[in-house]
């Protein structure tokens, strides 16, 4: 009884295929706009570099990594295209959740795992994402979706190392997901 | 002639403010296809929900087709689009240090945002750890320096690469990717899972 309540209230997801043809007019809507794709990573970069330099700007001034920032990208880091679209991604995130009846308060993870567990992995994983996207300039949304749309070389190196990977490493981490 | 921003069109005080619009489309889209949720997220590397594929792979033929259309249209100047830098060693290293991070933590960038939007606490983590790496990149810049800077191939397109026309190129990766749906297709019947 309560199972098919929870289902009558939580609507459905959007067809996967509808969903794909509209993010991809929001990239083409970008491109158009503001000539660039989307992304995420970079903003979270701009907190970063801002944090540094409101904190330690003796710091922020004589590391190389903030130097090479600040030379290239002049003014307040947090004023910054993707940091508004970053919020941006909040506010849609959350009016989708709202509509959907989604939002709530929750550690979403396999029965078969602890909540203690999927946090752990959860701060792991987003660690080595963290990381991962300074190095290779951008995330799944900037480097690998936008890239692909514009038939960027570093876009598809980017999408077949980021995917495959993840599959290569599926096998070990299925207790955490089947 | 797009794009706006460049050609002087809009000021750059209102390509701010249309990032905050564009960023409430992208993040309800994301949330609506279910990518707020890590499991789901995860089916995709284990064949029960491919969800990931499908929106993914739309996604970027979608965008990739209207880019060429418009460009032939005379509606946007695809030479003042950004194209990212191609550094071979770092997009490898990096993309590899990525997909880790995905299957150990079930989310990306975009989508955690979307998934701590909704209250998901795991998402709230990955963001937490998503700080953490980027402040030991910026931090330990030194070491990393030379490997992000190697190999650089310049703002190269995969069709300049293979030396082919953009709209050959662009049919290629919509026969690549509608095989991938119908494989995508036959995975979640091969292993379904009834709940997640």
């Amino acid at each position: 009884m309560e199972k098919s309540q929870t289902i009558l209230r939580k609507a459905k997801y959007l067809n996967p295929y509808i969903g794909g043809v509209l993010l991809g007019l929001v990239l083409l809507a970008s491109n158009y706009i503001s000539g660039r794709g989307l992304g995420a990573s970079g903003a979270m970069k701009s907190v970063i570099v801002s944090g540094v330099q409101t904190i330690a700007p003796a710091h922020a001034e004589s590391a190389l990594f903030y130097k090479e920032y600040s030379e290239t990208h002049p003014g307040n880091p947090m004023n910054s295209w993707l940091v508004y679209e970053m919020l941006g991604v909040l506010v849609g995130g959350f009016l989708s959740g709202i509509l959907a009846r989604r939002t709530k308060l929750k550690i979403e993870h396999s029965p078969k795992i602890s909540s203690k567990r999927r946090l752990v992995f959860a701060l792991i994983g987003g660690i080595l994402f963290g990381f991962g996207s300074q190095l290779g300039r951008g995330c799944t949304s900037g480097s690998a979706l936008s890239g692909m749309a514009i038939l960027s070389l570093g876009g598809f190196i980017s999408m077949m190392a980021i995917f495959g990977t993840a599959f290569a490493l599926a096998y070990f981490f299925r207790k955490n997901w089947i | 002639m797009g794009p706006l921003i460049v050609n002087d069109i809009i000021s750059n005080n209102t390509n701010l403010f249309l990032a905050f619009f564009i960023g409430i489309a992208f993040g309800f889209v994301l949330e609506s296809s279910g990518f707020s949720s890590s499991r789901k997220l995860a089916g995709v590397f284990y064949g029960y929900d491919t969800v990931v594929l499908k929106v993914f792979f739309t996604g970027a033929i979608t965008a990739m087709l209207g880019l060429i259309f418009f460009s032939l249209f005379g509606w946007i100047d695809l030479t003042y689009v950004y194209v990212n830098p191609t550094y071979l060693w770092s997009t490898i290293v990096g993309g590899v240090i990525m997909g880790a991070g995905f299957i150990t933590g079930g989310f990306c960038p975009g989508t955690s945002f979307c998934a701590a939007a909704i209250g998901k606490i795991d998402g709230m983590v990955f963001i937490v750890g998503i700080f953490i790496g980027i402040f030991v990149f910026t931090e330990g810049y030194p070491l990393f320096e030379s490997l992000y800077m190697a190999e650089f191939m310049g703002y190269l397109t995969i069709n300049d690469f293979f030396g082919i026309s953009s709209g050959l190129m662009a049919l290629i990766v919509i026969f690549a990717a509608v095989a991938m749906f119908w494989g995508g297709e036959w995975a979640e019947k091969k292993f379904p899972r009834k709940e997640y």
